[in-house]
């Protein structure tokens, strides 16, 4: 017979067992945390020091106290901007086609789920692809171009999908609307739909972008080089990028390299900083001028 | 008159002529039709640059030898083709960042989404959302000065570059991962099921448990193989971390290389295209790929097969 004693003794126990479980989901966040606190923290204290104006301005070399970024940063900055170039009106197009133009049939499904899929795939066989078809096949060779096509393939699918999400947002009230007016379709869009989405579109382009500047994997492959101490004057020169940069720092034994390393990695993650400040501030700034 | 009004600008195509509308409406049509054809044409892309170089890869080397040889040395000689240490590499690396990710992913996940207040839950996702943004890199040299160095003062038997040190660095890069798709998953069970589970006599525990996890458990599932799956295809972590020794091994503290490792190890050095050493490449990309798509596809069909729904 079950007394209150009893019943009692399981309550506690299962008081007990449900603390337990609280501490533990906690402690479980609490180590997530503070591996990214030791993350940074271990940067911060490795490369603080050598961030400076000569980092910035220098050649990398030999000689690692003389080394700096200067290629890898203009390399970069050519290649996000020429990404963005490529990637941002194919990718809303492509967005806009698939939510206003394309009814939802099993075509429709189908590329969804190639979109999906192609999200998936590791950065890395996209570099085969640029390897392949670029490179080789165009015969653009190792340069920013070849570089920047790449890396827009691998972000098209993020631009693809955040767009579409944020066109799904704007009510189809806002459309019928605009036709009753007698607008066409693509007037409709042009001037009711893309405006109302543009913060989200322009967030997820961002972030996107952000993606791409610390992409290496697909430029090692289609030949991005090493050691570049000249600057790339057009789009068919040879070129080097800061995430390639750090990763031959880091590859090398010298314990001064990897301080270079850590330097370049703050010039990298302040740069990603910096577009992502501007992502939360496109999205404060536009949002709350849309009510519906 | 009316071409004076047309050039006003940005009213101009809503008074341009019918026919002069009708003929931009189709054209913009066609444009945005070739702009969704990309993502399409991309996919065909990357099945036919990978298919074209491997079939004339298997002409020289067989899919006999490539699936089932043991010993996988391409750039030296005696040459050897068979990738089962590249796959024994990429499941180690792969299967350990698991093991430590997924549990910790999990109970990150449930305390956000069932015990943090919104105040500690607001500062704690967008830290792990910096975390998911920083590129792979980066791990890399978290890997090489960090995690490596304390592997070895724990094991000093331990290789400079091993699986150990590899799937650590792994499991650090997939959390956030795991974290977010989990989360939302658990986040969309409806507070419906908790208070009746609540009204029933349950603990915070029971109802996680027994309700809130088993409810979105297709999609932790999902959420799981999606991270893993990227953990399978991470390239640059990877490659700094485990070395390049293509080893079929059952010790982890020793140096391996994986599938993704190997292909950046060919494109740094100068192999000339068309040579069966450039050709490995592609074999095994195709490897690679088909693996990533396999699980993704699997993920997306746990999901779609055993979502439950709430409406």
């Amino acid at each position: 017979m079950s007394t209150s004693t009893e019943i009692r003794e399981q309550v506690r126990t299962r008081q007990w067992m449900d603390r337990a479980f609280a501490w533990l989901c906690g402690g479980a966040t609490l180590v997530s945390v503070s591996i990214l606190v030791m993350l940074i923290g271990k940067i911060v204290i490795e490369g603080v020091a050598r961030v400076n104006w000569q980092l910035l301005t220098s050649f990398p070399s030999r000689f690692p106290e003389q080394a700096g970024v200067k290629s890898a940063l203009v390399g970069s900055l050519w290649l996000i901007v020429l990404t963005a170039f490529i990637s941002v009106g194919v990718g809303v197009g492509a967005a806009v086609y698939l939510e206003e133009y394309v009814p939802k049939t099993r075509i429709r499904g189908l590329i969804q789920t190639n979109i999906a899929n192609l999200a998936g795939v590791p950065s890395i066989v996209y570099g085969i692809l640029g390897l392949g078809l670029f490179v080789r096949a165009i015969s653009l060779q190792q340069s920013l171009i070849a570089g920047a096509l790449t890396l827009s393939l691998v972000i098209l699918p993020i631009i693809i999908m955040a767009s579409q999400e944020s066109l799904r947002a704007v009510p189809d009230s806002i459309r019928h609307a605009s036709y009753a007016l007698g607008a066409t379709r693509w007037q409709t869009i042009r001037h009711q739909v893309l405006p109302a989405s543009i913060p989200g579109i322009m967030t997820g382009v961002i972030l996107a972008l952000s993606r791409a500047l610390g992409e290496a994997a697909p430029l090692v492959m289609i030949g991005a080089l090493n050691y570049v101490a000249f600057l790339p004057q057009g789009l068919r020169d040879p070129f080097t990028a800061l995430p390639i940069q750090i990763f031959n720092w880091t590859s090398r034994p010298q314990p001064e390299f990897h301080e270079l390393a850590a330097a370049a990695i703050l010039v990298l993650l302040a740069m990603l900083l910096g577009m992502n400040a501007i992502a939360v501030f496109v999205r404060y700034r536009y949002a709350k001028h849309i009510r519906w | 008159m009316v071409s004076d009004v047309v050039r006003i600008g940005s009213s101009s195509d809503m008074l341009s002529k019918p026919a002069d509308r009708r003929i931009s409406e189709k054209l913009i049509h066609v444009f945005l039709f070739l702009c969704a054809s990309v993502s399409v044409l991309t996919t065909v892309g990357i099945v036919l640059v990978l298919l074209v170089e491997t079939v004339q890869f298997f002409t020289e080397i067989s899919v006999f030898e490539f699936l089932t040889g043991t010993r996988w040395t391409p750039l030296l000689r005696p040459q050897h083709f068979g990738i089962l240490p590249l796959l024994c590499g990429t499941v180690w690396v792969a299967v350990g960042a698991g093991i430590i990710a997924l549990p910790l992913g999990l109970c990150t996940a449930i305390f956000l989404s069932e015990y943090a207040s919104p105040r500690v839950r607001g500062i704690v996702k967008p830290l792990l959302e910096i975390l998911a943004g920083i590129p792979s890199v980066v791990y890399g040299y978290f890997a090489v000065v960090m995690i490596s160095p304390l592997i070895r003062q724990v094991i000093p038997s331990a290789d400079v570059f091993n699986a150990v040190s590899a799937s650590l660095v792994l499991a650090v890069m997939i959390l956030p991962m795991v974290v977010s798709l989990s989360e939302d998953m658990l986040r969309s069970v409806p507070g419906s099921l908790r208070e009746a589970a609540y009204a029933l006599g349950s603990t915070k525990l029971d109802v996680t448990c027994r309700v809130v996890v088993p409810a979105a458990l297709s999609g932790i599932i999902a959420s799981f193989l999606l991270s893993v799956s990227r953990a399978v295809g991470e390239t640059m972590a990877v490659t700094l971390a485990a070395g390049a020794t293509p080893n079929l091994t059952w010790n982890p503290t020793e140096s391996i290389q994986t599938m993704t490792a190997y292909i950046v190890q060919v494109s740094l050095g100068d192999t000339p295209a068309g040579s069966i050493e450039y050709r490995t490449i592609f074999a095994v990309g195709m490897t690679l790929f088909v693996t990533t798509l396999t699980m993704n596809i699997l993920a997306q069909w746990v999901l779609a097969r055993y979502r439950e729904d709430y409406e």
